[in-house]
């Protein structure tokens, strides 16, 4: 106890030191990132009670007498919420345990009836995972790269009720629909850098989560809620203080208040100020992490055995079943192609480039179409996949669609991306299809019929080409005499005009009888 | 009067059979009973209006249909902790004191499908905390052995009321819980057999929970007959408790019992400091009826019953702090006028809706659930819980070990009012639990017989403890003791 005080003081004074002497301290600086991720299981009913566990339902109206802390009642484990939470530590290399138990988490609040959480603290579902993933951020990394982060445990849980604030009449509303909803948490080592690292761990277990089915990851709804711990130090010291970012609601937002608090931490000690242990929020709208004010005391969480639910035991050998024990080789058997496989494959059977893989992987609709473009014929892989993340998704979010909602069916897509490859259409034109096509939003409705219907097919018909060409060039002379004395770069030139005057030119075709009239 | 304190289960459907008596004659009388006796305030709320409705689909199905239930026509009450839809359950608390439940406990349904009447809801010590019946909002419940108006003895408790309710013939048979002798305390000091069943047998969905690892739903009768009729339609496996036993319940059967191959231990820890003689003498001397009926009698030992107390205590205080966290004031129960904070509104709540008693155990009960205090109390007390269990084990082991223990049920017969309410609650419990707790400590099942009246005239019982699940040799040998000490019906 002594010496830690010491050299806390010492290293306190080490860092007031450079904090004065040095104005580039800020580099020296390491971050230190560890998450905490709650996932709501998707499951019919809740945790502990048949109530339903839906997102959005009236009111207090999916609550059975237990999740409203009824007294008397008791819970009875929801076999279903078993299942997936060791699905789920499967997918992540964890070591389910043969026993587990759960235990009671001790505080008031008022959306939460019992007045405690059931939880399984001391010992868990599962322990020491590892998810693995690609870093890799368009526009901020150059290329993707690999890293992992360690997982501590993973643990069935309860959800709280919903509080309503009504800041006016001074009012606080409660919905209980959310109470006693099964989550998993999955607590992770304090192994990551940045922001970046921490949103792209975060997206890859969206993705193990939901080809798994064993939950939605809509973060939009809660379905999958993120704490960061942060924290600071010179690199080779020992952890540091931290603080605890709560109930983060996205990907972006996952990145965005860990860069934020990141910073506020350097620049408190780079003023020689020092961190406090303390819970705050993110505010994605002022995009800054602030104080959370309920949650100042430390908490003694009082935690004690649930004595109403025996031990939760598990098969771990056989494939034998039964009631009250489920066998893990069982469920292991259930567990589809994992995101990184995914990635492998895309990568090896492909020939893709990984950043296009990560993007392909990332979209699971995407990926999906790409799937299917690529299984009953030869098309380019690359092709498709560039068609898919440029050209599509270009479209899409011009009008403001997610991938999960285009609405065009593989066969349109199969359609369209023949004619762009055949090129009896350009890439503009092909854009333009896809506009239309989606504004249609009609399975039925063929890309061939919309290009014919609007004239859009592309014009490779030679005589008409020559034409064309000669008419940019009786329209140009200047830049044909510039050619003519050498400088040949004029040829992109005269080609972009001909592109310009008409969309529907098939420009490999043009540009050779360009360079022909050219030379003549 | 006297017939009522005198029938059991077989002589009332025998009654209805002939039509001497009828489902709905009979109820009538034994709510009439129940007024008469209202002075005992053995109810927190005589539910009349039900028993008339049961008694009426009762006599239908035995005079009409002619497919009589077991316990068609027959009147039972519930102790207030048990939840009975659409009637009120109040733990004899301020707290719950307005709550309704909309859900019927396990036990209760069972019993309503067998055809029992529900005449009344019981009175307890507030959450079935105390071991006297003295600690409720609605006030003491008195026992009807040598009754006073000026001076009276406790029922003891907690289910005084249910114990108080069978001993004055208010009603056949009443349900209990146990948690450390609840059900077999009063049922000693009242003079009828009380019986807590293996923990696990009985389910506890719908018992307002004291300690959850211990709490039984318990039965209370005038003999260990219809002890056992209704234990047969009430235990069995629940999905909706899931530490209920899941092998399917064999009903038990009574019959007259050859005790030559049966072995019996008097543990001497039982003999203890502040037992009265009257005591001593009815457990040597219904040893030595048993030991003339040829069972195989010897002492043997529990070293550990004397840690069995501070283990109680300590383990009680933490499941009772966490399970009363849930009365907050928010979903259901008191809520206390103020509207400044959540956390004003926690407090008063819980200050107005709780007595003394409660608040003092759920503030010990966090204290030892403190992170800091965790592993030197708590955990030390479940490793204490598994030495008291083994010290039961190796006695019931199938080598060499005994089939039953006879011991005293409580250290002396029922204690005048003014006597017991003198003393802490703490001490009260400590001494009236001494025989009973370490049996839910262990989770074995225990049965109180009255076996004579002491010289005041009041009733003094034993024990019964066997290994888990041996109901069928406990109840078979209760019998037996009955038959062989006849105890006086209550006049």
């Amino acid at each position: 106890m002594k010496f830690t005080k010491i050299c806390r003081r010492l290293s306190y004074e080490h860092k007031s030191l450079v904090a004065r002497g040095f104005s580039t301290v800020s580099d020296k600086w390491q971050s230190v990132v560890g998450l905490e991720v709650h996932a709501q299981l998707n499951t019919e009913s809740k945790l502990f009670s048949g109530a339903q566990n839906t997102f959005g339902g009236v009111v207090n109206n999916c609550v059975s007498l237990f999740d409203a802390a009824v007294p008397g009642t008791l819970p009875v484990l929801n076999r279903k919420c078993v299942e997936l939470g060791i699905m789920t530590a499967l997918a992540l290399s964890c070591k389910v345990n043969e026993v587990s138990t759960f235990d009671r988490k001790h505080y008031f609040y008022a959306d939460l009836p019992t007045g405690y959480q059931i939880t399984q603290q001391r010992n868990p579902l599962a322990n020491d995972g590892v998810i693995n993933f690609q870093v890799f951020t368009p526009g901020i990394h150059k290329k993707p790269y690999r890293k992992s982060s360690k997982i501590k445990q993973i643990q069935l849980e309860q959800d709280s009720g919903k509080s309503l604030h009504d800041a006016e009449l001074k009012r606080s509303l409660i919905d209980l629909n959310r109470a006693g909803a099964p989550l998993i948490e999955l607590v992770f080592e304090p192994d990551l850098e940045d922001g970046e690292e921490a949103a792209a761990l975060v997206k890859e277990l969206v993705l193990i989560v939901q080809r798994l089915g064993a939950c939605t990851g809509r973060m939009e709804e809660g379905a999958l809620r993120v704490d960061a711990n942060v924290s600071i130090r010179r690199p080779g010291d020992p952890l540091s203080t931290r603080t605890e970012i709560k109930n983060i609601g996205s990907v972006r937002g996952v990145a965005g208040a860990i860069r934020h608090e990141i910073e506020r931490q350097k620049t408190i000690l780079d003023n020689g100020g020092h961190i406090i242990n303390e819970t705050r929020a993110w505010d994605a709208t002022a995009r800054v992490t602030i104080p959370m004010r309920d949650k100042e005391v430390v908490q003694d969480y009082r935690y004690m055995p649930e004595p109403n639910l025996p031990p939760l035991r598990v098969n771990l050998k056989t494939d034998i079943e039964h009631r009250d024990v489920l066998s893990v080789p069982l469920i292991q058997e259930k567990i589809p192609e994992l995101p990184e496989q995914s990635r492998k494959k895309l990568i090896e059977d492909f020939g893709l480039r990984p950043e296009t893989s990560i993007q392909l992987v990332n979209e699971p609709t995407l990926l999906d179409y790409f799937q299917n473009l690529t299984s009953d014929k030869t098309r380019n892989p690359t092709k498709v996949a560039n068609f898919l993340i440029n050209d599509l998704m270009t479209v899409l979010n011009k009008k403001k669609l997610s991938a999960d909602d285009c609405p065009l069916t593989v066969k349109q897509l199969k359609e369209l991306t023949d004619m762009l490859l055949s090129k009896d259409i350009n890439l503009e034109i092909c854009r333009n299809v896809l506009d239309e096509l989606i504004v249609i939003s009609d399975d039925d409705v063929s890309p061939l019929d919309v290009v014919e219907e609007k004239g859009w097919k592309l014009k490779s018909n030679e005589d008409e080409l020559t034409k064309l060409c000669i008419e940019v060039l009786e329209n140009n002379p200047k830049l044909v005499k510039q050619y003519k004395n050498g400088k040949t770069k004029v040829f992109k030139a005269l080609l972009g005009i001909l592109s310009k005057s008409n969309n529907k030119v098939d420009m490999s075709v043009a540009s050779k009888i360009m360079e022909g009239l050219l030379k003549k | 009067m006297n017939k009522l304190t005198g029938y059991t289960i077989k002589m009332v459907h025998q009654a209805f059979s002939e039509k001497m008596l009828t489902p709905t004659s009979f109820i009538d009388l034994s709510l009439q009973r129940t007024k008469q006796n209202r002075d005992l305030n053995a109810f927190v709320c005589v539910t009349e209006d039900a028993a008339e409705t049961h008694s009426i689909e009762s006599e239908k199905r035995f005079y009409i249909s002619k497919q009589p239930k077991v316990l068609d026509g027959i009147p039972i009450a519930m102790k207030d902790n048990f939840c009975t839809s659409n009637i009120p359950t109040t733990c004899a608390s301020e707290m719950l004191k307005n709550f309704v439940p909309s859900y019927d406990a396990t036990v209760y349904s069972r019993l309503r499908r067998a055809g029992a009447c529900l005449i009344g809801k019981c009175n307890l010590d507030e959450f079935a905390m105390g071991s006297g019946t003295v600690d409720s909002i609605f006030g003491p419940t008195r026992n009807p052995w040598q009754y006073d108006k000026k001076k009276w003895r406790i029922s003891g408790g907690s289910s005084g009321g249910s114990a108080v309710a069978v001993a004055s013939g208010s009603c056949l048979a009443a349900i209990g819980s146990d948690t450390g002798g609840s059900t077999r305390n009063p049922a000693a000091l009242c003079g009828v057999v009380g019986l807590k069943p293996t923990y696990g047998l009985v389910s506890r969905h719908g018992l307002i929970p004291l300690v959850n690892s211990m709490d039984v739903p318990g039965i209370l009768a005038r003999t260990v007959e219809d002890v056992t009729t209704v234990l047969n339609v009430v235990a069995g496996p629940d999905v909706n408790d899931s530490t209920t036993i899941k092998k399917p319940f064999e009903p038990i059967t009574l019959k007259d019992i050859d005790l030559s191959q049966v072995r019996i231990g008097i543990p001497k820890e039982y003999h203890c400091e502040g037992m009265s003689r009257e005591v001593i003498d009815i457990w040597g001397l219904v040893a030595d009826l048993l030991e003339r009926e040829k069972a195989q009698l010897e002492v043997v030992s529990l070293p550990y019953t004397s840690a069995s107390i501070a283990v109680y205590s300590i383990l009680n205080q933490c499941e009772v702090a966490s399970n009363m966290s849930r009365y907050d004031g928010i979903e259901y129960g008191l809520r206390a006028n103020v509207n400044s904070s959540t956390e004003e509104l926690y407090a008063l709540t819980r200050h107005q809706g709780f007595n003394k008693v409660v608040r003092s155990r759920i503030l010990a009960g966090n204290y030892f659930l403190l992170t800091r205090n965790y592993v030197k109390y708590f955990i030390k007390t479940l490793k204490l819980r598994r030495l008291i269990m083994d010290d039961f084990k190796k006695v019931f082991s199938p080598d060499g070990g005994v089939d039953l223990l006879l011991t005293p049920t409580t250290l002396s017969d029922a204690p005048l009012y003014d006597e017991f309410a003198a003393k802490h609650n703490r001490d009260q419990c400590a001494f009236q639990d001494y025989c009973t707790q370490p049996a839910n400590m262990a989770g074995i099942p225990a049965i109180s017989i009255p076996i004579t009246l002491s010289r005041d005239n009041l009733p003094l019982s034993l024990q019964l403890m066997g290994p888990p699940l041996s109901e069928e040799l406990m109840l078979n040998v209760a019998k037996k003791i009955e038959s062989l000490v006849d105890f006086p019906i209550l006049k």
